[in-house]
Formats: C-alpha cells, structure tokens, sequence
C-alpha cells in the first residue's frame, strides 16, 4: 500500500472528532492567540464612539438561535458600547424566531449599565414584511409598530416623544444573518440615505464588502472575528475573544486536512498517469 | 431544578442533532421535525401577538375600521382554493404585486447597480487608494468579460476572461474561508453550550 492511500480512505467521522477536539481543547485551555483590529470594524466604533451622550442608536437585531453564537457577542458588544457611552438605543427584531432572543439580551445588557426602558432604551419587536417595514419606518417608526414589544405606544414612552422616522436617530446599524441586510441596504439607506452599519454572519460578510467601498456602509463587522475585535475595541466581554483561539486552531486543521487531501490526490493522479505511460 | 431540566432537555437535542455525524438515525429525525414544528409554532404566536394584536385587534378595539380592509384582502386570497371563486384572489395578488413593481426596481436599480457603479469610477493614481481603485476596475471589467459569451475567449480578450476567472476564484475563495469560520463560530457555540451543560449538571450533583 502506497504511503497516501490511508490518507484518501479517512473516514470522514475520523475528520469530525479531530475537529471536535480542535474546539473543545482550546475552548478548556485558552491560549490568547493575538487579535488584529480590522479598518471596516474601526470605522462603526468610531462612528458611534464619536456620537454625543443622548444621541440615538437604531439597532436592528436580525437573528435567532441558529446564527446566535455568531451574533449575539456582537449584538452584546454594540449594545454595552452605546450604553456606556450614554446613547439611546431604539432597536427591533425583522427576524421571527429571534424576537425573545433580542429581547432577552437587550434587556440583561441594560441592567449592566442600569439603564430604565421607555427613557434609555425601547424595543419595537417584530413586525413581517421587512422592506415594508424598513421603508415605513422612514416616515415614521408608529405606522409599523403603532406598539412596542410590550404592548405600549410609543407616544407614552418618554424617549419616544419627538422621535418620528430615521431623520431622528444618529445612524441605523443591523447585526443580520438574513436576506434582510439587502433590505436595508436597498429600502433603508437606498431611500433615506441615513448612515448604515453592518454586522453579519461570516457566511454572508463578502457580499457586502462592496458596499463599504461605494460608502454605502460605513463599516461592517463579519462574524465571531468581527465581534472579538469590537470586544477589544470597547475592552468589555470576552466571549467572542476566546473563540478566537478556537477559530486559529480549527481553520490550522482544516488547512492541513485540505492540504493532506490535495497532495494525496495529486500524487494518486501523476502515478495513475505514469502507469498508463507505462 | 427548572433551569436544569430545561438546560438538559436543550442539551439532549443538541446531541440528538449532532448524532446526524455519526449516521442518519432516529434522534435526530426526532429533532430535525420537533425544529421545524415548533418554529412554525413559534412564528405564529409571534405574529398573532406582535402584528396582529397592534395592527388589528387594538385599532378594532378604539373603533377604528380601516384594518378590515387589509384584512378583507388576506383573506380573499384563500379563493384560490376554489375553481369557481379563484378569479377574487386576483384583486389581493394585484395589489402586492403592485406595491412591490412599485417600490423595487427604481431602489435596486439606485443602490446595487448606479452606486455600484460609481464605487468603480475613482480616480486612479500611484497612491495606495489610485492603486486599489486600479485592481478594483480591472477586477470588475474582468470579472464581467468571463461572462459575456458572445465571442471567443481568445487574443486579448482571453486574457482578460482569464484574469476574471482568477478574481472569481478569488472572490470564492474568500466566501469559502468566511463560511469555514461561520460553521466553527456555530459549532463553538454548541461546544460551549455542552460545557456550561456540563458543568450545570455537576454543580448542581455536588451541592
């Protein structure tokens, strides 16, 4: 038996327990791998970093259980650096299955910095449609939430009062992992031209490159990176820190399985060649 | 107890998901289906509560009339089911098809192709930003010549097609390594789960 041929006969079970292992020995034993902080993540701390206390933030939490390991130190990193910045945030959930999620965690970061809902912050939840939704928004946030998520309108809210559409708010960021970041783009700042942030899924982050270089973003976070360099930018949270060395340690395996696997095949390849010279 | 249970049921279904690795089985079909139901569950709760409830019920309740006409039109489009009162779901259909041939195409057209397009048309010097404007163009052209089939990819324009197929391959290459990161973050956050399950458990034994 030629030295590759193990190599192209792994069962790929073999491969998911050293990948399981690649994430599991590195998530008990951190190694605090170096992380570098990327222009596109620079530019949204420094658009909301440089906002004056009062000023309001328009959050939309777009994702649920499914993308939350992605997004939610995301979501937790913008959320602790507005409130500690004194910011009002404004936030709601297009995302149907994500909506007691948002809630949830907007709630537990807001009692980190005491902060008291209807004055520091207010969640809108969810309403279907999300380019409707979007585009109605901008002329005001009552035609498609004429409640909030509790069931309050929104003139009773004290932060609400004088707060009509996106002409209001300092800027709109969405951490998305759906198709609702186009609507954004295209209904949201295509339309009202108000400044747009992006953070998304890794999966989706190279679709959307493009648009921080038209300018139609201005910066864009991709992914649990994205969210650990915004954890070092804010110097709060660590879950998103950490899984950097699990991220360092997985993608080293799986370059190495994809290498494996290229020089076996290419060696198979020549000597079948050979063979058939022969 | 109550965190407990809920945490260990939680984590049953992970492993239940995760047993799909191993081979097709009947954890994991049990899973697979109880996701899918319960979300579709889960969506209509929230969409009575959230839409429904804000939109329709409470208006209702204040006197206000006008979202029986939204109403009114949702439901004509369950005609469809009859042969002979189908034509009605028309008027609904017209509508939404109305509203969005309405408010689409001049925003798409605006903000993923002219803006697009202008991104493409910056000024182009032996500065680090001319440079990148540069490999932008030249990636764009490039990468849109692969695609036009009209003549043969030969001569100059070859080169050209060659060069677009490396950008795409570029391009893929990119969204390929962002995915591998996406998929670990997700198993990650399993790993993470298990563990904090782990730990739930054996705390809870050890008091």
């Amino acid at each position: 038996m030629a030295w590759y041929e193990p190599l192209l006969a792994i069962d790929r079970r073999v491969l998911y327990a050293l990948m399981f292992l690649a994430v599991l020995i590195p998530t008990l034993l951190p190694i605090g791998l170096p992380i570098r902080i990327t222009p596109e993540v620079q530019n949204v701390y420094d658009r909301i970093d440089g906002l004056r206390p009062g000023e309001i933030v328009f959050y939309a939490l777009e994702y649920d259980p499914s993308t939350a390991a992605e997004l939610e130190p995301m979501a937790m990193a913008m959320l602790r650096h507005a409130f500690s910045k004194d910011l009002r945030v404004l936030a709601c959930c297009l995302s149907s299955t994500g909506v007691t999620l948002v809630e949830d965690e907007i709630a537990r970061v807001a009692r980190e910095y005491d902060r008291e809902y209807g004055r520091d912050y207010v969640y809108l939840g969810y309403q279907p449609y999300p380019g409707i939704v979007i585009m109605t928004m901008g002329e005001n946030f009552r035609t498609p939430f004429p409640l909030d998520y509790y069931k309050t309108p929104l003139d009773e809210l004290p932060m609400m009062r004088g707060v009509r559409n996106y002409d209001d708010v300092a800027l709109v960021f969405t951490v998305n992992a759906t198709s609702g970041i186009d609507h954004w783009i295209t209904y949201g700042q295509g339309r009202y031209k108000f400044p747009l942030g992006l953070g998304s899924a890794a999966v989706m982050a190279t679709n959307y490159y493009q648009y921080v270089q038209s300018g139609q973003l201005f910066g864009i976070i991709s992914g649990l990176r994205g969210a650990a360099e915004y954890e070092m930018l804010i110097d709060k949270g660590t879950v998103a820190r950490k899984g950097m060395d699990v991220q360092s340690i997985a993608h080293a395996l799986i370059v190495l399985f994809i290498l494996f696997g290229n020089i076996a095949f290419l060696v198979e390849r020549r000597r079948r060649r050979l063979g058939r010279a022969d | 107890m109550g965190d407990a249970l809920l945490t260990t049921i939680a984590a049953g279904l992970t492993l239940c998901v995760l047993s799909f690795l191993y081979r097709e089985n009947p954890f994991y079909r049990f899973a697979e289906h109880l996701a899918v139901g319960v979300s579709a569950g889960y969506w209509v709760v929230i969409l009575y509560n959230q839409s429904f409830t804000a939109k329709v019920v409470e208006p209702l309740r204040q006197g206000d009339a006008l979202p029986l006409l939204p109403c009114l039109l949702g439901l004509l489009l369950f005609t469809r089911f009859s042969p002979r009162a189908g034509w009605i779901s028309r008027i609904p259909m017209a509508y939404i098809l109305g509203v969005g041939s309405g408010a689409a195409p001049p925003l798409m057209l605006q903000t993923l192709v002219v803006q697009q397009f202008h991104a493409t048309m910056r000024p182009i010097s032996f500065t680090a930003d001319g440079l990148t404007n540069l490999l932008i163009l030249i990636g764009v052209v490039c990468g849109i010549a692969y695609f036009f089939f009209s003549t043969r990819h030969s001569g100059a324009f070859g080169v050209a097609t060659k060069v677009g197929i490396w950008i795409l391959m570029i391009g893929f290459g990119a969204t390929f390594g962002f995915t591998v990161m996406g998929r670990v973050s997700l198993l990650l956050g399993r790993v993470n789960f298990l563990i904090d399950w782990v730990r739930l458990i054996f705390g809870a034994g050890g008091a």
